[in-house]
């Protein structure tokens, strides 16, 4: 997918919402090409994380996948990006399961459930833009007065 | 069974004792019905939950820190915390005095203005619910025990954040065969599987559920769980087995508050662990505080023969 047909996070929810709603025939029709387009929506909705704070998102991969170089990337200096750590990687198990078998019996079941790990990667990098703070007590320890309390001289014990 | 934590000393923190009391009560009766002894610390503090820890996280590894220095005086070196919260904390504190001067000087300054013994790292371990059955009486202990069999009960295993992330604060996990993974964690799976339960292959066994911005931000959390209970359900579980006094609390509202603020209603269950493991072996709904949960199980606990 080019950068120019990008979707928003929002549209990645509606699109995401779509999926799942739809019939185990529709899915099961093109298996390998919905697989690539939830694995195309989980990078966008990074590729959208990382514009809004000012930064290029990368086009390098890791382990193979751009989905997870972009999770690092997001990750780098922002500890609390880890909560999405495992959706991300759940996207990229989703999208290999269907791979490894478009024609599985159960691969309707296999998108679906690969189109909710995206829904929910879009819902808490959607929430996050909205509530930085989103992520920060479980995964970065990071206080919310980190240049304070770094600092000795303003602690306040 | 390895013998491991028969005997520990039991930090519940306020969550146990408020909105999550259910949780408190099923560990307890759990604990007996497993010939566990846990001894509560004396005169236990907050572990500096969420509020200490973003405003100044020195403060909340003193907090934590005090804890483990009541249970070294009582004479234990191993302290379970069923909370994710209280046991990350605690985890935190560990964590921070062995590596960070800074705090090292604050909880000192501090132990000393309270008037009690500075902890020091290293004296306490501090183990989550799940690590304490598992160690001590393992798989083969709850079968041997089990009188209701969950067979048949369908379980999406959730373990939210905090019992494996960070993953620095955990040293002893992701060590390989034997020890919990932070990227997949399995032993409430197993010690459930052990009771009879299936277990689906839940893929947001560890995702975010907004917990701590219910208040702040509760239209987010709300969207969040409502993706968590669909998926479960799409998943074909029965029930979401729990671990953690936040999660819980968060899964059984927002179930609540999607259904009147989305229009959306989902029907899976939510149940502590403690709770599914404690009727397996025989314990009444009452006494694993089935009727101090906010979501009503009831029915599913009926029709699969547990009550």
């Amino acid at each position: 997918m080019t950068d120019s047909a990008r979707m928003s996070i929002d549209d990645v929810t509606v699109r995401a919402e779509e999926l799942i709603g739809s019939s185990d025939e529709v899915l099961a029709r093109d298996a390998a090409g919905i697989a690539a387009e939830l694995l195309a929506m989980g990078e966008d909705i990074l590729a959208a994380w990382h514009e809004a704070k000012g930064a290029v998102p990368t086009g390098e991969k890791t382990e193979g996948f751009r989905l997870l170089a972009l999770h690092r990337q997001g990750a780098r200096g922002n500890p609390s990006f880890n909560a999405c750590r495992e959706t991300c990687r759940e996207i990229v198990y989703h999208h290999n399961l269907v791979l490894h078998d478009p024609e599985a019996s159960d691969v309707a079941h296999t998108i679906r459930l690969g189109a909710m790990v995206v829904n929910h990667l879009a819902l808490f990098v959607g929430g996050k833009l909205q509530e930085a703070g989103l992520g920060d007590f479980c995964c970065s320890s990071r206080p919310l007065r980190q240049s304070e309390t770094s600092n000795p001289a303003t602690e306040t014990v | 069974m390895s013998g491991k934590y028969q005997k520990v000393a039991y930090y519940p923190g306020c969550a146990l004792e408020g909105s999550g009391h259910a949780y408190n009560r099923s560990t307890k009766a759990v604990g007996k019905k497993l010939g566990l002894d846990l001894v509560e610390l004396k005169n236990w503090n907050c572990c500096g939950a969420m509020e200490v820890k973003n405003i100044d996280p020195k403060i909340q590894t003193y907090l934590s820190a005090r804890n483990l220095s009541i249970a070294e005086d009582m004479g234990f070196d191993t302290v379970m915390a069923p909370c994710n919260g209280c046991y990350h904390n605690l985890k935190k504190a560990e964590y921070d005095l062995e590596n960070d001067e800074a705090s090292r000087e604050v909880n000192s300054r501090l132990s000393g203005k309270a008037g009690h013994n500075t902890y020091e790292s290293g004296k306490v371990e501090t183990i989550h619910a799940l690590d304490w059955i598992k160690h001590s009486v393992g798989e083969e202990g709850i079968k041997d025990r089990v009188k209701n069999s969950l067979k048949g009960l369908k379980v999406a295993n959730y373990y939210g954040c905090m019992y494996t992330r960070p993953r620095h604060i955990f040293p002893e996990k992701d060590k390989g065969p034997g020890s919990e993974s932070t990227s997949k964690p399995h032993f409430m799976d197993e010690l459930l599987a052990a009771a009879g339960a299936e277990n689906v292959d839940y893929p947001l066994k560890t995702a975010c559920c907004g917990g701590a911005h219910a208040l702040s931000d509760s239209d987010t959390s709300t969207k969040l769980v409502l993706n968590l209970l669909t998926t479960a359900e799409a998943c074909g579980a029965d029930v979401i087995a729990t671990e953690c006094p936040t999660c819980h609390t968060g899964l059984e509202m927002h179930q609540i508050r999607a259904e009147k603020v989305l229009g959306r209603k989902t029907s899976v269950k939510i149940l502590y662990f403690t709770q599914l493991l404690g009727m397996a072996m025989g314990l009444s709904p009452k006494a694993v505080g089935v009727h101090e949960n906010f979501s009503d199980s009831m029915s599913l606990i009926k029709e699969k023969k547990l009550a």
